[in-house]
C-alpha cells in the first residue's frame, strides 16, 4: 500500500446490516486511535435496492469516499454485488464474499436475469478471492441477520486493528439481547480464517 | 476530551445541544431526517415534527421571535415550501439566534430534483455556513447561533447528502444554556411586516450586509491553506474534502462561511496563487460571485454542475485540465449487465393491495405523491403517470379533469403523510371547483419512506409519547368530501369494487385506504400464508400484486402454467394473495404471535 490509509468498500442488498457493520469497522478504528470517515447513501435504497458503504481510517482522513481501484477490501455481503463493485478493488486487495444469493423481485419475475454462478465469475476474475458461507452459519446459529458479524470475524483477520477492540465494539453495537450469538457468530467468521 | 463518530444530522443535533438549542422543529426528508431524531435524545430541547417544512419553520420563527435558541431542519426541496416565511422573516430578523438547515441532495439520491439551495441563502439575503465534516457540523451550529443573534438575522447552514450522512469524528463538549433572549414585550415595528415597517427593515437588511461583508473578511470560519502556488483552490462543504484528499499540497481558500464571501480574502488568494479554481457542487454559485469580482477564475469548465462530486471525479477532470496526473485505470472492471436491484415495496406492504385495484382500471389517469408508493411508477407495478413534488397529486388531478373536461379514470394516490402535509389544500380546491376526480389517501400511519416518523394521524409524537390521532375519514368529511369511504386494501374484491364503482361515478369522492406499514412503527407480526399446492391452478392472479414474497413455482400445472409459492421468510400475513386467489388456495399456516 502506497497510502497509509486503509479503505474498505462494504456492499449488498437493503436490510442486510451493512451500514451497522460499517459503523462497527469505523468505531473500531476510531478506539484504535485512529481516525476514521464513513459514507454511504440512506433513503430508498433500503427498500431491496443495491448498498455500497465506505470506510476509511488512518492517521488523518479527508474524504469518506473511496476512489476507483483503492479498496483494500470489498467486503460482500451478497455473491453477485461483489461483482458490481470490482472497479473499486486495489490491485493487491481482498475480496470477501458471502456466498448467499439474493434474487430481486425483478429476477424473479422474469424481467431481468440473475446470473447463473457469480461465484464462479468472481473466482475467475479474482482468483484470490474468498468465498464465505456467511449466510449458511447465520442460519446454523439461528438467525440471518448475523451474516453481518460472521462477515466481520473474517475481515478482523486480515484488520491492522487490535482483535480486542474489534470484539469490544461487536458486542456493544449489536442488540443487548443477540449479544452472545453474535459473539459467537464473529468467532465463527474468525475461524475461518485461522490457519 | 471524548471523542465519537458522527453522522452530520447527529453533529447537528449535538451542536444544538451544545449551543444551548431550547426549541427544534422538521418535517422529516432525505436526508435531513436524522436530524430530529437525533436531537429527540437530548431532554434539554423542546423537539417536534411538524405538519410540514412552513409549519416547522413558522413555529420555530415564533420560538425565536420568543427568545429561544431556535433549529429548524429540512431537505432543500422543503425550504421550497418554508420559502414563504423565510422571505420576511429575513426582513425582520430574529430574536434567540435562528438556524435553518438546509440538506441538499446532489445526484437526486432520495430527490425529485437537485437544486442547489445556496441560492436561497443569496436570495432571501441571509448568512450561509457549509460545514466539511461533522466536526464542523456541530461547531458550525453554535457559529450559526452567534451569528444570528449578532447580525440580527436568520442562518442557513447548508448540508448535502454527503455530510449528511457520513459519519466523522467530533469532540464532545457540554451544553451552555443560554436564557430567552429580550422575553419582553415584541417589538411591532420589526415583527409586523406591513410595508410601512418592511420598508425600513428593507434598509437595515442592506446595511446587515455590509456588516456581514466585513465580518467575512475576519471570521476563522474562512481560512487560507498556503501551499504549491502553481494552483489555489476555493472550496467550501463536502468537496473541501475530495480536493484535499486529491491534491492535499495545493493551495486553498477553504470557505465555511459562503453567504457572503470575503471578497479581500479571495482577492489576495488569488493574488498568490497562478491559477484560480473553484471546486463546488452543483451551480457555479461561488465562481460567479468571483468573476464579478473581476478575477480570472475556473470552475464549471473544469468540474460538471450536475450531480455530486466524488474524489474520483475531481482526480478526472483535474487530470483532463492537465493539472495533475490522471488515476491509473482500476485492475479490475466492475461487472456490466447484472441484473438492477431496483427499490420495491415491501412484502405485505399496503400500497401494494391499492395498486392491484388500480392495474384492473381501463385507461385510468393515475396522479402520484412523495412516498414509498412512488415505487409504484416502477415495474413491474407501472401504475402512476406523474409524480411531482409533496401534494401535487390531488391539485394535478385537478387539472388533468380541467384539460380533458372529465373527472372519470383520473385518480390522485397520496399517503397519509403527505396529504396532511400538503393535500389537503388541493382538497378543499376540488371540494370548492366541484372536481369529480377519486383521491386514494394510502394510509399506512406513518412516514415510511424516510424511516417511520410519526405524524397527526399516527396517535404518537417525536419522542413517541401518545397524542391526538387525525381522523382522516372525519377529516375528508368535515371539509365537505359527500362520498368518503373507510376501506382495507387487502380485501381485494370489495376494495377492487369501490374503486371501480368510484371512478366511474361523476362526483369527488376520497377512499381512505388503510393497513399498517409492516415496517413501523414496528415490524409487523401477523401469521403467514401458504399455498396449497394442489388447490393452485397457477392463474398468476395472486402475483400481479407484485408482492415480493410471492413467487413462481418450479411446479407447473397440467396447462403449463407455473403455479405459485409463498417466501414463508418474507411474507408479513397481510392476506392480500388469500384475497385475490379465485379457488382458495391461499390459506394461513400459522398463528400470529
Amino acid at each position: 500500500m502506497t497510502t497509509p490509509t486503509t479503505n474498505i468498500l462494504l456492499v449488498g442488498v437493503g436490510g442486510q446490516g451493512i451500514i451497522l457493520a460499517s459503523e462497527i469497522i469505523a468505531e473500531t478504528a476510531l478506539r484504535s486511535g485512529l481516525d476514521a470517515k464513513k459514507s454511504e447513501v440512506h433513503g430508498m435504497s433500503q427498500r431491496g435496492g443495491v448498498v455500497s458503504s465506505h470506510v476509511r481510517f488512518g492517521p488523518v482522513v479527508h474524504s469518506p469516499l473511496i476512489e476507483e481501484g483503492r479498496a483494500d477490501v470489498i467486503l460482500s455481503f451478497e455473491i453477485l454485488e461483489s461483482l458490481r463493485w470490482l472497479n473499486f478493488l486495489a490491485p493487491a486487495g481482498a475480496v470477501l464474499a458471502n456466498t448467499q444469493k439474493i434474487v430481486p423481485p425483478i429476477a424473479a419475475a422474469g424481467l431481468t436475469t440473475y446470473l447463473d454462478d457469480p461465484a464462479a465469475e468472481l473466482a475467475a476474475r479474482v482468483p484470490g478471492a474468498v468465498l464465505v458461507p456467511a449466510d449458511a452459519i447465520a442460519r446454523e446459529l439461528g438467525n440471518t441477520r448475523l451474516v453481518n458479524s460472521v462477515m466481520l470475524g473474517v475481515l478482523s483477520t486480515m484488520s491492522p486493528l487490535d482483535v480486542d477492540a474489534w470484539r469490544a465494539v461487536v458486542a456493544e453495537f449489536v442488540p443487548a439481547k443477540a449479544r452472545d450469538v453474535n459473539r459467537t457468530a464473529f468467532e465463527r467468521g474468525r475461524a475461518l480464517r485461522a490457519v | 476530551m471524548t471523542k465519537k463518530l458522527f453522522s452530520g444530522d447527529e453533529a447537528i443535533a449535538r451542536g444544538a445541544w451544545e449551543y444551548g438549542v431550547r426549541f427544534a422543529s422538521a418535517y422529516p426528508g432525505t436526508p435531513s431526517t436524522e436530524i430530529l431524531e437525533a436531537v429527540a435524545q437530548y431532554p434539554d430541547i423542546e423537539a417536534q415534527w411538524s405538519t410540514n417544512e412552513k409549519v416547522a419553520f413558522e413555529i420555530a420563527m415564533g420560538a425565536s421571535i420568543g427568545g429561544a435558541r431556535t433549529l429548524v431542519a429540512m431537505k432543500h426541496v422543503g425550504v421550497n415550501v418554508a420559502a414563504d416565511p423565510l422571505m420576511t422573516f429575513a426582513y425582520t430578523g430574529v430574536n434567540g439566534g435562528f438556524v435553518l438547515v438546509s440538506a441538499d441532495d446532489p445526484s437526486m439520491h432520495s430527490s425529485q430534483n437537485e437544486q442547489d439551495n445556496r441560492r436561497f441563502a443569496a436570495f432571501a439575503r441571509i448568512p450561509m455556513l457549509e460545514p466539511s465534516d461533522s466536526a464542523e457540523a456541530k461547531d458550525f451550529v453554535g457559529a450559526a447561533l452567534e451569528i444570528s443573534e449578532t447580525f440580527d438575522t436568520p442562518v442557513m447552514l447548508r448540508i448535502t447528502t454527503r455530510t449528511a450522512h457520513g459519519k466523522s469524528v467530533a469532540e464532545l463538549g457540554e451544553r451552555r444554556e443560554h436564557p430567552l433572549r429580550n422575553p419582553g414585550r415584541i417589538d411591532r415595528e420589526k415583527f409586523v411586516m406591513l410595508p410601512m415597517y418592511a420598508r425600513r427593515r428593507r434598509v437595515v437588511m442592506a446595511e446587515r450586509e455590509e456588516r456581514l461583508a466585513a465580518f467575512a473578511e475576519e471570521t476563522p470560519l474562512n481560512r487560507i491553506e498556503p501551499g504549491d502556488r502553481r494552483v489555489g483552490f476555493v472550496t467550501s462543504g463536502g468537496a473541501y474534502a475530495y480536493v484535499k484528499e486529491v491534491w492535499p499540497e495545493a493551495s486553498f481558500l477553504k470557505l465555511g462561511l459562503t453567504n457572503p464571501i470575503p471578497a479581500g480574502m479571495i482577492r489576495r488568494f488569488a493574488a498568490s496563487v497562478d491559477r484560480l479554481i473553484v471546486v463546488e457542487e452543483l451551480d457555479p454559485y461561488l465562481e460567479e460571485q468571483i468573476r464579478i469580482l473581476g478575477l480570472p477564475v475556473e470552475g464549471k469548465s473544469i468540474f460538471p454542475a450536475i450531480g455530486e462530486l466524488t474524489p474520483d471525479i475531481v482526480r478526472a477532470c483535474l487530470a483532463k485540465a492537465g493539472l495533475l496526473e490522471a488515476a491509473a485505470a482500476p485492475v479490475h472492471a466492475a461487472v456490466d449487465g447484472l441484473t438492477p436491484r431496483p427499490p420495491a415495496m415491501c412484502p405485505g406492504c399496503p400500497h401494494l393491495g391499492m395498486y392491484l385495484a388500480l392495474g384492473k382500471l381501463r385507461d385510468a389517469t393515475i396522479t402520484g405523491d412523495i412516498g414509498c408508493y412512488t415505487l409504484g411508477a416502477l415495474p413491474p407495478v407501472n401504475a402512476l403517470d406523474t409524480c411531482i413534488c409533496m401534494g401535487a397529486s390531488i391539485g394535478a388531478a385537478i387539472g388533468i379533469q380541467k384539460a380533458r373536461g372529465d373527472g372519470k379514470n383520473i385518480v390522485a394516490v397520496i399517503g397519509d403523510s403527505t396529504f396532511l402535509h400538503s393535500g389537503i389544500t388541493g382538497l378543499l380546491d376540488a371540494i370548492y371547483n366541484q372536481s369529480t376526480i377519486t383521491i386514494i389517501i394510502s394510509n399506512n400511519g406513518i412516514t415510511a419512506m424516510t424511516g417511520g416518523q410519526e405524524h397527526a394521524a399516527s396517535g404518537h409524537n417525536l419522542r413517541g409519547e401518545p397524542t391526538y390521532s387525525v381522523d382522516l375519514v372525519a377529516l375528508c368529511k368535515g371539509l365537505g368530501v359527500e362520498h368518503v369511504f373507510a376501506a382495507d386494501p387487502t380485501q381485494h374484491k370489495a376494495f377492487a369494487q369501490l374503486v371501480k364503482q368510484e371512478t366511474q361515478a361523476d362526483h369527488l369522492s376520497v377512499i381512505v385506504s388503510s393497513q399498517p406499514c409492516v415496517l413501523y412503527p414496528q415490524k409487523v407480526k401477523r401469521g403467514k400464508y401458504a399455498v396449497e399446492p394442489e388447490i393452485c391452478i397457477g392463474c398468476g392472479a395472486c402475483r400481479k400484486s407484485a408482492c415480493p414474497a410471492l413467487l413462481k413455482s418450479d411446479q407447473k400445472t397440467e396447462k403449463g402454467h407455473f403455479k405459485t409459492v409463498i417466501d414463508g421468510e418474507l411474507c408479513t400475513g397481510c392476506g392480500l394473495c388469500a384475497s385475490v386467489c379465485p379457488v382458495s388456495a391461499i390459506q394461513p399456516v400459522e398463528k400470529g404471535v
